[in-house]
């Protein structure tokens, strides 16, 4: 029976029991009584801070007051009115950097109103009913193509139906959801949830879903464009950058977005080989994920290997923090120099970093640890080849989503702009649909 | 520490706060565990004629208005008074004022209006050796509606005619509660008076409906799918009952007759309140009946910190402190001029100032793009409504403009010399001041 302590990759380090504890809801729901005492603390801020740090410019008041007043469910359209996956949003979006680091409760008392988890507690009362609160308008007879079926394409897809057009809706995988479905923790989005909210969104009716279709592979833009009254481009960033360092094709040495792709498309736990002393490269959200859910799988040591100070890690504070509480350690200013071992990964060797001239540059000194497993998140890249103006290795559009390209828009990670968050995502491709439709509708 | 000894109508207990008439004096074993915990003294439950008990619904008595976080605001009760025996509840009474010589135990009555239920039960209430007696004129549900409680409590004339005959049949101090449920408060506390009463003690709870449920659409408390109204206490009630409290203190008819002051008395600081408006002593029942007998030692140690602070050795130092500040409108000073003043160093930027002012007031608050709030000292008219919902205590505060400067808003000068309304100018019945 395997252990935290065994050598090497190996599975069910931890009992079944554990990994279900590990692997559950990261915050537990609010009950009714929690959800009334957090509303109670909202102040009803006016013109309030927290609505204009949300990207999809949710009004956070009016859904907290819905809330106190026993009214979750209008909550949940209000929420839903502005972003339409605002069930995934409450669980995913970084609200201490967002809404709740601008809470006049976070400036005054170090304790913001927990607007996430009030979010969640509405959007969760109205689809446990399986109530969608929206309505397509009379149909258009227009056409329109969304590529990628992530919280972009999703949100774009959704609104679109509600102005009565026809949308079809492609995506590469066998399944919808995007980054949502497979990129994000695991105990950030239990039961199940990215599916249920796809299939509840799609519910609004006039999408119609097409997966296994890839630009490239049985559908081409040219085509899109040619076929349909516009298009919407959602396709993510496909391609992940390598390490590109002496060792990097070690066995055991991946990406770590495939990581999390496994563990949330996995039904056990126990059958996923986790390293004994796992390293992650990287900074970002995707990072932390990937340590915490090595650790969560029962990895001794983990460590995050990060190439600037603490300061410049795109993970918030309270990631860092969640990724440390669960015994994560945070290594800073190391930049990887060689993954060693002879067919497998045994040990990384990481060189100290530091800034001159705003540049960063390895300072000589090394240092070696355990590494029976390295995951690499280092950032991802665009794949996507359309002949579209770029910018900043990105689709470059406009505020509105406009590509170089007539009758081409693009949001979500692939386009220019944005925080590569969900919820920009989502605000993206709301305001491409309602650009795209007052295009196609002229000034009627 | 300072001395809490009160001595109302020559009735010593220990501390100035008695349990209200009402379920949790309503038998022996309460009303012992409220001595334990250290109440200074109780009011027993109400005790009605000999004869069968009283009938109390078997569904839900009480209703509640809820704050945030399920916190009681205000409670309604549609109980009737003791349904015991009154020989047991006798019984009970003597018992307990023997085992506490030195609590105060007072015996609320309410029998019909007629001089020989008071003559029969009188006497009975005397041999208990309880310290004396409570009228209830009060109870505004139920009792009522067959003569008794607030219907004799509407009516000064009824309640001088059996404030006399107590006070014929028993030797003790008979003290008068008063509903609230009537236009003006002084007059029947001027026929309390006029019949001899030691003191009144008000207020007995108000007319109320506290929800009504909208499925059902009943009122609550809902007995079997109807509702009626029922009796209002707790912390929601005491603006009205100090206000009527006050009353009775400033009224020449009434002025220095004791009053035993009742109304959402919650903490240490409700009753200094009540004090300072006249009380020699207070009485509670919601605080309890929400908390359990123990808050009564917050309230002790809370008013004696305070006395300390203050330097005040005894409840009569403070008695009646705040009755000369109380007058009418037409006495307040119109030459005193203050204007809001928002400390940024305290301002969280929620803007709830801003929006009270700006939609419901004087558009007398500047916000900045960057949510910096500051008073237009032109526009502001000193109304206080931006203190009183900004959400951090001392954040905003009133600032008396000093006589001689110039009032932006008006332009004129600020006059040290006090002026009222009953010699402005604008006041078609002003006399010229002499």
């Amino acid at each position: 029976m395997n252990s935290q302590m065994t050598p090497g990759l190996a599975p069910a380090r931890l009992s079944n029991d554990e990994l279900d504890a590990n692997f559950a809801d990261l915050h537990a729901p609010l009950d009714p009584h929690e959800a009334a005492v957090a509303a109670d603390r909202c102040y009803f801020c006016h013109d309030a801070p927290c609505m204009t740090a949300c990207p999809t410019d949710i009004d956070i008041p009016l859904f907290i007051r819905q809330i106190a007043t026993g009214t979750p469910d209008a909550a949940a359209k209000t929420i839903l009115e502005q972003n339409i996956l605002g069930g995934m949003c409450a669980r995913v979006c970084p609200t201490e950097d967002l809404c709740e680091q601008v809470c006049v409760r976070e400036v005054s008392e170090g304790k913001p109103v927990e607007i996430g988890r009030l979010q969640r507690y509405a959007t969760d009362s109205l689809m446990a009913k399986d109530i969608h609160p929206f309505e397509r308008a009379d149909t258009t007879g227009k056409t329109i193509a969304v590529v990628g079926a992530g919280p972009a394409g999703l949100s774009c897809a959704h609104r679109l139906a509600m102005l009565g057009h026809d949308v079809t809706l492609y995506d590469a995988r066998s399944k919808a959801g995007g980054l949502n479905e497979f990129g994000i923790a695991a105990y950030k989005s239990t039961d199940d949830f990215a599916a249920k909210e796809v299939n509840w969104l799609l519910s609004i009716g006039g999408i119609t879903l097409v997966t296994d279709a890839a630009l490239g592979d049985g559908i081409t833009l040219d085509a899109l464009a040619g076929d349909n009254d516009a298009v919407f481009l959602a396709v993510g960033l496909g391609g992940v950058n390598a390490l590109g360092v002496e060792g990097d094709a070690l066995a055991a040495v991946s990406d770590a977005v495939d990581f999390i792709e496994t563990l949330r498309q996995t039904s056990d736990l126990a059958t996923l080989p986790i390293g004994r002393n796992v390293v992650v490269i990287g900074g970002g959200m995707t990072a932390v994920d990937a340590a915490v859910q090595s650790s969560l799988l029962g990895a001794q040591n983990v460590t995050i290997a990060y190439r600037r100070g603490r300061d410049a890690m795109g993970a918030s504070r309270y990631e860092q923090d969640l990724a440390a509480s669960h015994g994560v350690k945070l290594l800073f200013n190391v930049q990887p120099a060689k993954v060693g071992g002879t067919d497998t990964a045994t040990d990384i060797t990481l060189e100290y970093t530091a800034e001159t001239d705003g540049k960063l540059v390895g300072t000589g000194e090394m240092v070696t640890i355990p590494a029976d497993q390295v995951f690499c998140a280092i950032g991802q890249t665009l794949t996507m080849d359309g002949g579209l103006a770029i910018a900043g290795r990105k689709i470059e559009v406009s505020d509105t989503g406009r590509t170089s390209r007539d009758g081409v828009w693009a949001g979500g990670d692939c386009a220019s702009g944005g925080d590569d968050l969900t919820v920009t995502a989502v605000a993206e491709g709301r305001d491409a649909a309602m650009d795209i439709h007052a295009t196609l509708m002229g000034g009627a | 520490m300072a001395d809490l000894t009160t001595d109302f109508l020559g009735i010593k207990s220990p501390n100035p706060f008695w349990l209200a008439s009402a379920p949790p004096t309503d038998k022996e074993y309460n009303v012992r565990r409220a001595f334990e915990a250290g109440w200074g003294g109780v009011v027993w439950k109400t005790l009605g004629s000999e004869g069968p008990p009283i009938v109390n619904v078997n569904g839900p008595r009480y209703g509640v208005i809820h704050g945030a976080d399920r916190r009681v605001l205000g409670l309604n009760n549609i109980e009737l008074i003791t349904d015991r025996p009154l020989e047991i509840n006798l019984e009970e009474i003597t018992r307990v004022k023997k085992d506490y010589p030195d609590r105060a135990l007072i015996v609320s009555i309410m029998v019909p209006c007629e001089e020989e239920a008071w003559k029969a039960i009188l006497p009975k209430v005397e041999a208990t050796g309880a310290d004396g007696i409570e009228l209830n004129f009060g109870c505004p549900h139920g009792m009522s509606e067959r003569g008794m409680g607030a219907a004799v409590g509407q009516v000064p004339e009824y309640i001088e005619m059996v404030t006399r005959w107590c006070k014929q049949y028993y030797s003790k101090p008979v003290i008068v509660k008063l509903t609230p449920n009537i236009t003006d408060i002084r007059a029947p506390a001027a026929a309390a008076k006029r019949g001899g009463a030691d003191a009144v003690s008000l207020i007995n709870t108000i007319n109320s409906i506290v929800s009504v449920d909208l499925d059902s659409m009943s009122p609550e408390p809902s007995v079997g799918g109807k509702g009626t109204h029922g009796g209002y206490c707790g912390p929601a009630v005491k603006p009205i009952a100090m206000s009527m409290v006050s009353e009775i203190a400033r009224a020449p008819a009434t002025a220095g007759l004791p009053i035993s002051g009742i109304g959402g008395v919650t903490t240490w600081r409700d009753a200094a309140e009540f004090i300072t408006l006249g009380c020699g002593n207070v009485q509670v029942c919601t605080a309890a009946m929400t908390y359990g007998f123990k808050v009564v030692q917050e309230m002790i140690s809370g008013l004696s910190d305070w006395m300390d602070q203050k330097g005040h050795t005894s409840i009569q130092d403070f008695m009646g402190a705040a009755v000369p500040n109380t007058t009418d409108w037409q006495y307040l000073d119109l030459n005193y001029v203050s204007k809001a003043s928002i400390s940024q160093e305290d301002c969280i930027s929620c803007g709830r100032c801003y929006a009270a002012c700006e939609d419901t007031s004087h558009q007398a608050i500047d916000m900045s793009e960057d949510r910096v709030f500051t008073v237009k000292d032109d526009e502001c008219v000193a109304c206080n409504l931006c203190v009183e919902v900004c959400p951090i205590e001392g954040c905003i505060t009133m600032v008396e403009q000093e006589a001689g400067t110039v009032d932006p808003r008006t332009g004129k000068t600020v006059s040290s010399e006090y002026a009222n309304w009953t010699t402005h100018p604008n006041n078609p019945s002003a006399v010229p001041a002499e």
